[in-house]
C-alpha cells in the first residue's frame, strides 16, 4: 500500500504528534512497508466469523457503585508538570 | 549463592546462613560493577531495597518468613512501584515517581521479596531487541555486541548475568519468551488474565500479560505462585481458585504427546536453532514423550494481525500521555494543541510514534472494518487452530525465535524485519494461551537457543512439569556467561 505525505500528516494530527517534513517522509516509507505486511490479512475470507476480543469469552464484571478510592490530590499533583492552587495548569483555551 | 535455586536461597535465609541485607548488598554490588557495561537496570535504589531487606530479616528472625522472604527480585520498569522511579523505558516518564504499587508489586511485597531495582526494556514494551529504550541498549551477557532480545531484555540480561535472583517480565507478543531464549534463561507467559494488569503500564491491553523470568522452571513455579491471582481492579482478571503451579513438577513424562507444528519448522528458521530444538525433542522422546505432527494453518497471519491489533490498542492507551497530569511536557509551546503535539513528539521515541501512527490510522474513520474488525476475526481463526491442535496433543513445541541473538543495530532501520523476529510467539498472545521458553542448547556462535513450549489454557502447571523434567535431564539452563565476575 502506498500512503501519501498528506495521509501521514493527517494521521499525525489525529495522533497529536508534531512532525517535521523530513519525519513525515521517513514515516511514509516505513508505514507503507508495515501496511504491505498487514495487507496479507485482508485477502482472508472471514464471513460469519465472530470477532474475538478475549480468549475466555468472559463478560464485563460489574461492581457495587461505591467509592473505593481515597482522595490523594497532593500525592498525584506532586508529579504533574505544572499545578497551581490544586489545579492542573494548561495554556488558555477560552479567550 | 548466585547459582542457587530460589528454594535453596530461601532455605539459606531461613537457616540464617546469610541475611537478606547481606544478599541484597551482594547483588547491589554486582549491579554496580556490571551494569555500566550491561545496562540491565534503569534504576536501582539501595535505600529502598535495603529497607525491605531489613524488614525481611526481621520476619526471618521471628519465624514469619515465607518462600520468597528476603530474596532480591528485579522488577521490569513497566510495573508501578510506590516511591520508585517508573519510566517504562521512555523519556515520557523519565521523572515519573509512581504514587502506587502495581498488583504484582503488592504481591511480591506481601511475600516478603526485596525489590532490587527496575530493569531496562524497550520503550513502552514496543520492541524485540531493547534498542528502543530511552535509557540505552541492554547488552547480551553472552556476547556484548548482540542484543538481549526484548522487550523484557533488561530482565533477561539481569537473570543471565546473576544480577538478581529472579525477575519479572511482561509479554504482549513474545516479550518474555524471546529475550529469555536469546539470553539463555527460562520464562513463562501465563494464560491471559492470570496475572493482574493493574499498575502495569498498558501497551495492548487485550494481549499484555506479566510473568516470571528465572534460571529454572522450578523457580518460575514459585514466582508464578506469588504473582498470579484475581484482582478486581483489572477488568480482564480471571476469577479462579488459587493453584499451586509447582504441584506437578515431579510427574514423569511417559505418554506425553508433543505437537510439532510444521509451520514452526519451515523456511526462515536458522539451522543452528533447528538443530538445538530437534535435539531437545529427541531428549523428550527419551523421557517417554511421543511426537504428533500438527498444523497451525493460520499462524502465518499472526504477525499481520498483531500489527493491527497491538498498535490500535497502543494508540488508544498512549493517548493518556498529554503532558498535563504526569509525564513529560515540552518546554515551549504556543497553545494547548501545540503543547500536546510537542510534548508527545518529544517525549515518545521513534518506534512508539510509529505504532501510534499505525494504530491511529487503522482506527480512523472508514478503516475500522477493514483493519481492526478483520484482525479480530482472524484472531479467532488463529485461536481455533490451537484448540484443534490440542485435541491431538498435550503441549506444542517449537523454536522460540527464528535465530539466536542478532547484533546490535543489525535490524535497526527496518521495522518489518524486527517484527518478524516474533513470528513464533505472537500467535500465542493472540489466542491468550500460556507459552514459555527454556534454554535447549547453543547455536553456531555459542549463543543460547530457546525451546518454546505452548500449553492449553490454564496448563501452566503441566508446562512447568514438562520444562522441569527436561532441566533435570539436561544442563543447558545451568550454564552461565563468561566475564560476569563469578
Amino acid at each position: 500500500m502506498s500512503l501519501t505525505n498528506a495521509d501521514v500528516q493527517k494521521v499525525a494530527r489525529l495522533a497529536r504528534l508534531a512532525m517535521s517534513p523530513t519525519e513525515i517522509e521517513t514515516a511514509r516509507t516505513q508505514l507503507s512497508g508495515i501496511f504491505d505486511l498487514i495487507a496479507e490479512m485482508q485477502a482472508v475470507d472471514t464471513k460469519g466469523i465472530a470477532p474475538m476480543s478475549h480468549a475466555q469469552d468472559v463478560s464485563q464484571r460489574l461492581r457495587e457503585d461505591v467509592v473505593t478510592e481515597t482522595n490523594q490530590r497532593e500525592l498525584f499533583q506532586a508529579i504533574a508538570p505544572q499545578v497551581e492552587a490544586g489545579l492542573y495548569l494548561v495554556p488558555q483555551v477560552i479567550e | 549463592m548466585l547459582n542457587s535455586s530460589l528454594q535453596q536461597i530461601g532455605s539459606a535465609l531461613r537457616a540464617r546462613k546469610i541475611s537478606s541485607v547481606e544478599l541484597t548488598q551482594l547483588y547491589l554490588d554486582r549491579v554496580a560493577a556490571l551494569n555500566p557495561a550491561l545496562n540491565a537496570y534503569i534504576t536501582t535504589n539501595a535505600g529502598l531495597s535495603l529497607a525491605q531487606a531489613r524488614e525481611a530479616d526481621a520476619q526471618l528472625a521471628n519465624g514469619k518468613a515465607q518462600g520468597l522472604t528476603g530474596i532480591p527480585i528485579a522488577q521490569k520498569d513497566i510495573f508501578c512501584a510506590k516511591d520508585w522511579r517508573t519510566t517504562c523505558g521512555s523519556k515520557m516518564l523519565e521523572n515519573f515517581i509512581a504514587p502506587y504499587d502495581a498488583h504484582v508489586i503488592e504481591l511480591f511485597n506481601k511475600a516478603g521479596a526485596v525489590n532490587l531495582g527496575k530493569t531496562n526494556m524497550d520503550e513502552f514494551a514496543m520492541g524485540s531487541s531493547n534498542e528502543t529504550s530511552h535509557f540505552g541498549t541492554v547488552k547480551n551477557p553472552w556476547n556484548r555486541s548482540a542484543v538481549p532480545g526484548g522487550s523484557s531484555g533488561g530482565a533477561a540480561c539481569a537473570v543471565a548475568a546473576r544480577l538478581c535472583a529472579a525477575a519479572t517480565g511482561t509479554d504482549t507478543g513474545g516479550s518474555i519468551r524471546q529475550p529469555a531464549a536469546l539470553c539463555g534463561i527460562s520464562g513463562i507467559k501465563p494464560t491471559y488474565g492470570t496475572v493482574s494488569r493493574y499498575g502495569m503500564i498498558a501497551f495492548a491491553s487485550s494481549l499484555d500479560q506479566a510473568g516470571p523470568m528465572a534460571r529454572s522452571a522450578e523457580d518460575l513455579a514459585l514466582l508464578l505462585n506469588v504473582m498470579s491471582g484475581f484482582d478486581e481492579r483489572d477488568s480482564t482478571s480471571l476469577q479462579r481458585d488459587k493453584e499451586d503451579y509447582a504441584r506437578d513438577l515431579n510427574k514423569p513424562l511417559a505418554g506425553l504427546r508433543i505437537g510439532l507444528p510444521k509451520e514452526f519448522f519451515a523456511e526462515g528458521l536458522a539451522q543452528d536453532v533447528a538443530g538445538s530444538v530437534n535435539a531437545a525433542i529427541a531428549e523428550y522422546q527419551k523421557l517417554g514423550a511421543t511426537i504428533v505432527d500438527i498444523s497451525l494453518p493460520n499462524s502465518r497471519l499472526a504477525v499481520p494481525v498483531y500489527y493491527v491489533l497491538a498498535p490500535a490498542e497502543a494508540s488508544s492507551n498512549l493517548s493518556r500521555f498529554d503532558g498535563v497530569r504526569y509525564g513529560y511536557r515540552a518546554p515551549e509551546y504556543s497553545d494547548l494543541a501545540d503543547m500536546y503535539e510537542k510534548s508527545r513528539a518529544q517525549g515518545f521515541g521513534a518506534e512508539v510514534k510509529r505504532r501510534i501512527m499505525i494504530g491511529t490510522y487503522v482506527l480512523s474513520h472508514g478503516y475500522y472494518d477493514a483493519y481492526y474488525l478483520q484482525a479480530q476475526k482472524i484472531r479467532r481463526l488463529i485461536a481455533q487452530d490451537f484448540t484443534d491442535a490440542f485435541r491431538q496433543c498435550d503441549v506444542i513445541m517449537g523454536p522460540t525465535s527464528p535465530g539466536t541473538a542478532f547484533n546490535l543495530g543489525e535490524k535497526g532501520d527496518d521495522p518489518v524485519q524486527m517484527y518478524l523476529s516474533d513470528i513464533y510467539t505472537i500467535a500465542v498472545n493472540l489466542a491468550g494461551l500460556p507459552g514459555m521458553s527454556i534454554p535447549c542448547g547453543f547455536g553456531a556462535s555459542d549463543m543460547p537457543v530457546g525451546l518454546q513450549i505452548i500449553g492449553n489454557y490454564f496448563a501452566e502447571a503441566q508446562m512447568l512439569n514438562v520444562a522441569h523434567q527436561y532441566q533435570l535431564a539436561t544442563d543447558h539452563h545451568d550454564r552461565a556467561p563468561q566475564n560476569i565476575g563469578l
